[in-house]
């Protein structure tokens, strides 16, 4: 026997109890890795390394429109091969279902997102039909539209110029991803913007929430944004330049601040296990006041004691922890797999460190005023139950 | 007469009982030589369990001095009192006071592990232990699984592996029936006669003392012939 398997045995000895308290420390780190690195994601500066694509909005905010006759200074700029531009149009199917439907020019999409896989005379019946509509494959699945079928859409935003909220659609294509990454971004729809900027009753005729740059070289890309940004600096219409992941988590970030979110979740989380744990250490002590007494009878200095207590705290709250940051290191690589990468939930070490150190701030919160207590112990006392 | 293995002088000690103060033991002194086996007897009060924890270095005295193999005890912090009991005294208790969650070898291990001694000399330590105690084959089993003088036994056997001189036991036999009891006070006359081990108990049973060589009888805090 050693010391280690002494502390160990003690942990063991309400198996149920230690295995329930144990899985809380599991959930709580696990939730802490989620968080923490969702966390990460949106306090991460900007990392224009590998973009092939870059967006543009307008520097306030993409719900201000930015004028379509900034395209022709957009191609100009060295490095973007293609410019192609998106609406948010905010569709809902039937009675409440929300859909991601945007606006766009569909030539332009096309040349822009080569990743999004469709016959070609679909695009051109796209380009060329006023009312169309094209589906990604998901979506249509799932409401088992074909081609052809008229789709009702309505927007809560955009009424038509008569002050209804209906709009139709003609479905002259669906569309699928060139790889199963892509495949899993096929939720959404694309309507032909012609029609839509005739229609509208906001009168924002000409004008787009974001531009899409598709770059020669990704390498370029961080050049790219501050010559873009720079060009319609002191401007009406100053721009932001991001990359696609940025772009994307921006429309997150407007739900609130995330940080602030995930910390007031996570100050929650620990309290609670706080408690759980520190009343488990705090029992299993209480219950074995004479054997601790023992302990110290045996030779066992006040220190050796306190030593004991507290190991048995750190051996919970890291094997608790180490096993919580692990799952959460799995599951972060299960949501980025399933979102096909577009959510970048990676425990990176930072992370860790964090984590690790949760766990012996943890444990000494938890382990410490019993272990004092058990340190203070009076043999005497202890042995006669006083 | 030979050499002393306890020497206390003069002895007081009082307890704080909330704002209360109980004087326990009154200026007792008391030789105890080495190889001696002595029975401390005595009402319920009388000082014997206080006396037994001064001299196990379990406690200090309020004044006096307590010397045990030629140590002033007394005098030794609480750090220095641990180490100093961890070589020198073994204890058996009543109610035997095993770790639960241990086998019967890992508990008489425990005491070794505040030694130096490597894991294979520690083991061979346990079973010389175990089998004085003639428990050699209940090493694995978990003090649930013993009967109360296998517990007993191998309490015995904790306070032996780390071979001190002097065993204090606080009514080793207070919890056992007759024929266990004499069993296990068999055994401690055994470790006197033949390993030459200074053994003090406490006893009220007068079974029990007559085990010891010699009976020493307290009361009101002092020895008897003390009192009178």
């Amino acid at each position: 026997m050693t010391k280690t398997g002494f502390v160990i045995a003690n942990l063991f000895r309400k198996r149920t109890r230690t295995i329930l308290t144990l899985l809380s420390v599991i959930m709580a780190f696990l939730l802490f890795g989620l968080l923490q690195s969702v966390n990460h994601i949106f306090n991460a500066g900007a990392d224009f390394v590998g973009a092939t694509r870059l967006m543009v909005q307008a520097r306030v905010s993409f719900t201000q429109p930015l004028p379509i006759s900034m395209v022709p200074k957009l191609e100009a700029v060295p490095g973007v091969a293609r410019v192609a531009f998106s609406q948010w149009f905010g569709g809902v199917w039937q009675e409440n279902t929300p859909l991601f439907v945007f606006a766009i020019d569909p030539l332009r999409y096309r040349d822009v997102y080569p990743e999004y896989v469709m016959p070609d005379a679909q695009w051109q019946a796209f380009a060329s039909t006023r009312t169309a509509m094209i589906a990604g494959k998901m979506v249509a699945d799932q409401y088992g539209w074909k081609i052809g079928q008229k789709i009702p859409i309505s927007s809560n935003i955009y009424p038509q110029k008569n002050g209804t909220k209906a709009w139709a659609f003609e479905l002259v294509g669906i569309f699928d991803g060139k790889d199963e990454s892509w495949k899993k971004q096929t939720n959404v729809v694309f309507i032909n913007r012609d029609y839509f900027d005739e229609a509208n009753q906001f009168g924002i005729k000409g004008r787009t929430n974001f531009f899409i740059l598709k770059l020669t070289d990704g390498k370029q890309a961080e050049a790219v944004s501050k010559t873009v940004d720079a060009m319609f600096e002191n401007s009406p219409d100053e721009t932001k330049t991001q990359t696609e992941k940025d772009f994307n988590l921006g429309f997150i970030k407007q739900i609130g601040d995330i940080g602030l979110i995930v910390r007031w979740i996570l100050f929650a989380v620990f309290f609670t296990l706080l408690l759980v744990v520190g009343n488990t250490m705090a029992q299993s002590v209480r219950e074995r006041i004479p054997e601790l007494a023992v302990l110290k009878t045996l030779g066992f200095s006040d220190g050796s004691v306190l030593g004991f207590v507290l190991a048995e705290a750190l051996a919970l709250c890291l094997f608790g922890g180490l096993v919580g940051l692990c799952l959460a290191t799995m599951g972060g690589a299960m949501v980025e797999k399933g979102t096909g990468g577009q959510f970048q939930l990676e425990l990176d070490a930072s992370v860790w460190m964090i984590g690790v150190a949760a766990i012996v701030l943890m444990s000494l919160a938890v382990g410490l005023l019993p272990a004092l207590r058990a340190r203070r112990l009076k043999i005497v006392d202890a042995l006669a139950g006083r | 007469m030979s050499e002393s293995m306890v020497q206390v002088r003069n002895v007081t000690k009082v307890y704080e009982r909330g704002k209360q103060k109980v004087e326990v033991l009154h200026g007792l002194t008391l030789d105890i030589p080495k190889g001696d086996f002595v029975a401390l007897m005595g009402p319920s009060g009388s000082g014997k369990t206080t006396l037994l924890n001064l001299i196990g270095g379990l406690d200090q005295p309020t004044s006096g001095e307590v010397v045990v193999g030629g140590s002033r005890i007394d005098q030794l912090g609480s750090g220095a009192l641990a180490n100093w009991r961890a070589h020198n005294v073994g204890f058996v208790f009543q109610f035997y006071n095993l770790m639960p969650v241990l086998s019967a070898e890992s508990n008489v291990e425990l005491p070794l592990l505040l030694t130096k001694l490597s894991a294979a000399q520690r083991k061979k330590n346990v079973a010389v232990a175990l089998e004085v105690v003639g428990l050699s084959d209940r090493a694995k089993h978990k003090p649930k699984e013993l009967s109360g003088g296998q517990e007993q036994r191998v309490a015995i056997a904790r306070a032996l592996v780390s071979d001190p001189q002097l065993l204090v036991c606080d009514e080793p036999t207070g919890d056992l029936d007759r024929k266990t009891a004499d069993e296990i006070l068999g055994l401690l006359q055994v470790l006197n006669r033949e390993h030459g081990k200074t053994i003090v108990v406490v006893t009220h049973d007068p079974k029990a003392a007559g085990f010891a060589q010699r009976t020493l009888h307290l009361e009101k805090g002092q020895l008897l012939e003390q009192a009178a």
